[in-house]
């Protein structure tokens, strides 16, 4: 309520001010009149436009305390020298776009970012260039932002001196898209990050997670792609999150997931794509979740079923040429599957409905097999292992009985 | 030895069986690129049936052709012909005729789908040779058979037990042990028992091609080691040379040693 009482009375006041002050632009350049970004900080009222023309620029951890925008034409270079933070947003109301950032600092004990923004509101980040930074852009208890098209780029391979590429904490209301995030530590991560919305970034071969979250609430994740990541993507401690159209693609490793779900109540899985990842998804103690409307193609593990999972629908999904469909590790099943399409599905449909006459039971055998004995996985597709999840299958005795899905579409299901 | 060879495959290639050989892997080639149009789907579920399929009939036609043979065997033998040509000679008659139609069943809707401008191209080059692989293991090992026993219906119970053991049993007795032995590190155990078994050691030759994402879980990233890297391709592949060398040699003593 306060906050829309605050924006009513910006936009009715906000033109007033506008015209009653002019906007200035400053031009930064070795020619211009103002050769130095931190000289231009200095002279700017609030609200002008800092323009930074082609060139590159020292910024050693300049200090941004006016609400005031910073323009990069093309070819204007911020150079961090490697010594600290390169822009410290600590004003409301900033704006920075289009310029490049290169040589942050690099430290084991201090979060050196490439743009760090604290306690500010009303902020933007367009269009920027992050080249091999620590960090690329940190956020601290900052609220109502954009962080849009921006690429940051490294090439770290350890993860113990590797940052992660938008780091945010204790924020809110914050809008991430259709950024590019590669050889960082985690592309993404967000803690105690509420009411935000991550929408089409592409986040990939980071060293450990395409996308991190922890206690994050109401959030949602649209359209992203996550693709070779050294672990996937994990989210955990979270509730009433939405994670939908989203691509979980190669996700390959000894311990990768494409999605690893721990302690997460209450949310949305939907529309999403899991393709080629060791484990499609991994979920763990996490309690009324919907799926729906999911593809699963090619994973090794489509879905990993830890304990202390229940009311958990698995409904409308498309399960294709995975090595197993479905795994639990227990006998008990407190989870629901229905109406999905089952690739390895052999059933009939005598009346033509497009559902299957005959259950379809997803937990093989040999995945509970698998799952006491690791080493068995070398006797996947062998024939002596078909006939046993046979007749498994005619007569289960290990696996859940009750884990059965009565209505298996015959044709794959199509969302478009 | 030359000469023997080329009878023996002629005499194979007329021969109405190594047609029907043929037209069943044409069709099953076509069919299954028609229902999956998508090469590597149909190297997956070509896999499953070359690992079993090609030593089966490798078992039975052997047999046989050895059996039927038999009288042609005898008349070469009265000929000054060395007892290891003749026999090396049928054998690779045999072996090479099957391999034919595989490599030519195969080959021909593969390249028809344009599996020579894919990616699969190496895939499906792995599995014409492990299937080729597995036609000549076979083929010696049940001509071997043949030649230790006179009675027909006791050689084709030993071939077809041979098969059952080789591609199901063994597997079999393989995940009891793995499940018995559960405390004990059990990945080299697995490795050296997986590696013994022509099947089994194709099986996951042409599957750590494939099915990489399954395998590369925590205990597959092990296995995916070894087979995956160079030296791991090279043992595996003089494993299956190994394999189809010690049955000749043995062929050849048995042969030497037989009072016809």
């Amino acid at each position: 309520m306060r906050l829309r009482y605050l924006a009513i009375v910006h936009f009715l006041i906000l033109p007033f001010f506008v015209w009653a002050s002019p906007v200035t632009t400053i031009p930064v350049c070795t020619s211009c009149e103002v050769q130095t970004i931190s000289r231009a900080l200095v002279l700017a009222a609030p609200h002008d436009t800092i323009v930074v023309r082609e060139g590159t620029h020292e910024s050693i951890a300049l200090e941004i305390k006016k609400p005031i925008t910073l323009m990069g034409e093309s070819g204007a270079v911020l150079d961090g020298q490697n010594e600290s933070y390169i822009l410290m947003v600590l004003s409301d109301s900033v704006h920075i776009s289009g310029l490049t950032l290169i040589n942050a600092g690099r430290s084991y004990t201090k979060d050196y970012a490439a743009i760090y923004l604290s306690r500010t509101r009303h902020f933007s980040i367009v269009n920027n260039t992050i080249k091999d930074p620590f960090f690329g852009i940190l956020i601290e208890k900052s609220h109502n932002g954009i962080v849009k098209d921006n690429v940051v780029i490294s090439n770290r391979v350890r993860e113990d001196d590797s940052g992660n590429g938008v780091h945010a904490w204790h924020c809110s209301n914050l809008t991430i898209q259709n950024n590019e995030l590669s050889g960082l530590r985690d592309g993404i991560y967000l803690e105690f990050v509420k009411e935000s919305s991550i929408e089409d970034n592409n986040s990939h071969n980071n060293i450990r997670y395409g996308l991190h979250f922890m206690f994050s609430n109401h959030d949602k994740y649209l359209r992203n792609t996550f693709r070779e990541n050294g672990a996937g993507v994990a989210v955990m401690f979270s509730k009433f999150i939405e994670m939908r159209e989203n691509h979980f693609v190669q996700n390959w490793g000894t311990a990768s997931y494409g999605l690893l779900l721990k302690e997460i109540y209450d949310a949305e899985v939907e529309g999403n794509v899991f393709s080629e990842n060791t484990i499609g998804i991994f979920i763990e103690g996490s309690t009324r979740i919907n799926y729906t409307g999911n593809d699963f193609g090619r994973n090794g593990w489509a879905i990993k079923v830890s304990g202390g999972c229940y009311l958990n629908i698995f409904s409308g999904n498309n399960f294709m040429s995975n090595s197993f469909d479905v795994s639990y590790n227990t006998k008990m099943n407190d989870n629901r599957f229905e109406s999905n399409y089952w690739s390895s599905y052999s059933g009939y449909d005598i009346d033509k409905d497009g559902v299957g006459d005959v259950p379809y039971r997803p937990v093989k055998l040999f995945s509970y097999i698998v799952n006491k004995t690791p080493e068995s996985i070398i006797l996947l597709r062998s024939l002596f292992v078909d006939m046993i999840n046979f007749s498994e299958k005619v007569s289960p005795v290990f696996t859940p009985d009750d884990l059965i899905d009565n209505t298996p579409a015959m044709k794959r299901l199509r969302y478009d | 030895m030359l000469k023997i060879l080329k009878y023996t495959f002629a005499d194979l290639i007329r021969s109405r069986w190594s047609y029907v050989y043929l037209a069943f892997y044409l069709i099953l080639g076509f069919v299954l690129l028609f229902l999956n149009n998508d090469l590597s789907k149909a190297v997956i579920t070509l896999m499953n049936i070359i690992v079993v399929l090609t030593p089966m009939i490798g078992t039975i036609f052997g047999i046989m052709y050895f059996y039927s043979a038999r009288e042609f065997t005898e008349l070469l033998l009265a000929q000054p012909l060395k007892r290891s040509t003749i026999f090396i000679g049928q054998y690779l008659g045999i072996a090479m005729s099957l391999s034919f139609s595989l490599l030519v069943g195969l080959g021909i809707p593969f390249l028809v789908y344009g599996v020579a401008l894919s990616s699969q191209i190496w895939d499906f080059g792995l599995l014409l040779v492990v299937g080729a692989f597995l036609t000549f293991i076979f083929v010696a090992l049940s001509v071997n058979i043949a030649l230790r026993n006179e009675n027909k219906v006791k050689g084709f119970g030993y071939a077809i037990l041979l098969w059952l053991f080789m591609a199901v049993i063994y597997d079999g007795l393989f995940l009891i042990s793995l499940m018995m032995f559960d405390d004990y590190p059990l990945d080299k155990f697995s490795l050296v028992v997986s590696v013994l078994n022509p099947v089994d050691l194709s099986r996951i030759l042409i599957l750590l091609k494939l099915d990489i994402s399954a395998l590369l879980g925590y205990t597959g990233a092990l296995f995916q080691n070894f087979f995956g890297n160079g030296w791991g391709m090279l043992i595996s592949l003089s494993m299956l040379a190994l394999w189809s060398f010690l049955p000749v040699r043995l062929l050849i003593r048995t042969a030497r040693r037989k009072d016809f």
